[in-house]
């Protein structure tokens, strides 16, 4: 996993700030990178390549839209409860799902931790019950009761 | 709320994120028959009417070096669950906080909220400041850290489809 992870210390000022400073209200303009560019003193082009290589090192997964759940689908937490020596396998048959991501082993007796999206309640309950059927465990299904805090992304500090 | 057949296929055609050209939304509106305005202006709305929560860069924070990535879940009472989800959403560190239902016996807690961090001492400590600041110390919590990661974004759908990417 990871295999390609550079230290995050040696990025440029200029990469941390288009990684910290961007997060949230990204322009809506023509040319939002040149935009980006002027803000930061640097031209378009210098932009466009350093987000290629922020992408090309996975430092970000994307420019884009955070949907707010329940506004456009609709998701769930799930989690399965599942032997050890199993879990690798029963992630693999659970990511072969429709609509799941975000897909972790996590420190728990409920060990493997998902989402599952569709486009609305019934779809979500049909692909649980699809993963119900593929892994034989079942799942514990966790729908958002109420958001107190949206996914407004975080600072990445440097020390 | 029901989205309008542009709305859906312009979140289904950024999905993969923005493309890194000059003119990104004139290239979104040409996947979908869309003009460079009404790109920006649909965003513009979309945001405005809180369908997307955030419009920017995504951060893969495992690869910047945040490894310690905690889920807190808390059993508190009901009647205290806005509350303490509230305040938890105060503080600078936690990057989530929902309520989500109980499943008894096996599961009894009802407030989730997640700390990223570089190493898992220092969430510990930020865990329990946490528990202290909103009163939560005495409530029955359990910590999950992420291990192996299996997968983190689904495939691109079919472009009809809305996906939701989430939290957690």
């Amino acid at each position: 996993m990871d295999g390609n992870f550079v230290k995050p210390e040696r990025l440029t000022p200029l990469q941390a700030d288009l990684l910290n400073d961007f997060q949230r209200d990204f322009p809506l303009c023509p040319r939002p990178y040149e935009k980006i560019a002027e803000q930061l003193g640097v031209d378009e082009a210098v932009v466009l390549a350093h987000f290629q290589q922020l992408a090309e090192h996975k430092y970000i997964s994307r420019i884009g839209a955070v949907v707010a759940p329940h506004k456009a689908g609709w998701s769930t937490l799930a989690a399965l409860s599942v032997p050890e020596d199993e879990l690798e396998e029963i992630a693999e048959m659970i990511n072969a799902c429709p609509g799941v991501n975000h897909n972790y082993e996590r420190s728990h007796e409920f060990n493997l931790w998902f989402v599952v999206t569709g486009v609305d309640q019934r779809t979500v309950e049909t692909n649980l019950d699809e993963i119900e059927a593929a892994t034989g465990y079942d799942v514990l299904n966790l729908p958002l009761v109420e958001a107190y805090q949206l996914d407004l992304g975080f600072p990445i500090k440097w020390n | 709320m029901e989205l309008s057949p542009q709305d859906k296929a312009l979140i289904a055609a950024i999905e993969d994120g923005l493309p890194l050209v000059s003119h990104p939304y004139e290239a979104v509106g040409n996947m979908i028959g869309l003009s460079e305005i009404e790109v920006i202006d649909r965003l513009e709305n979309l945001i405005a009417i809180g369908v997307v929560s955030r419009f920017g860069v995504v951060v893969n924070h495992r690869q910047v070096g945040y490894r310690a990535n905690a889920m807190v879940v808390w059993d508190i009472p009901d009647d205290c669950v806005a509350d303490a989800g509230r305040c938890l959403a105060e503080l600078s560190y936690v990057s989530l906080s929902y309520q989500r239902p109980r499943r008894l016996p096996d599961w009894p807690y009802n407030l989730f909220c997640m700390i990223h961090g570089r190493e898992q001492g220092a969430v510990e400590s930020l865990i329990e400041d946490a528990a202290k600041i909103a009163k939560l110390a005495d409530v029955p919590r359990a910590v999950l850290f992420s291990g192996r990661q299996f997968k983190q974004r689904g495939a691109k759908y079919s472009s009809a489809k809305v996906t939701e990417q989430s939290h957690a």
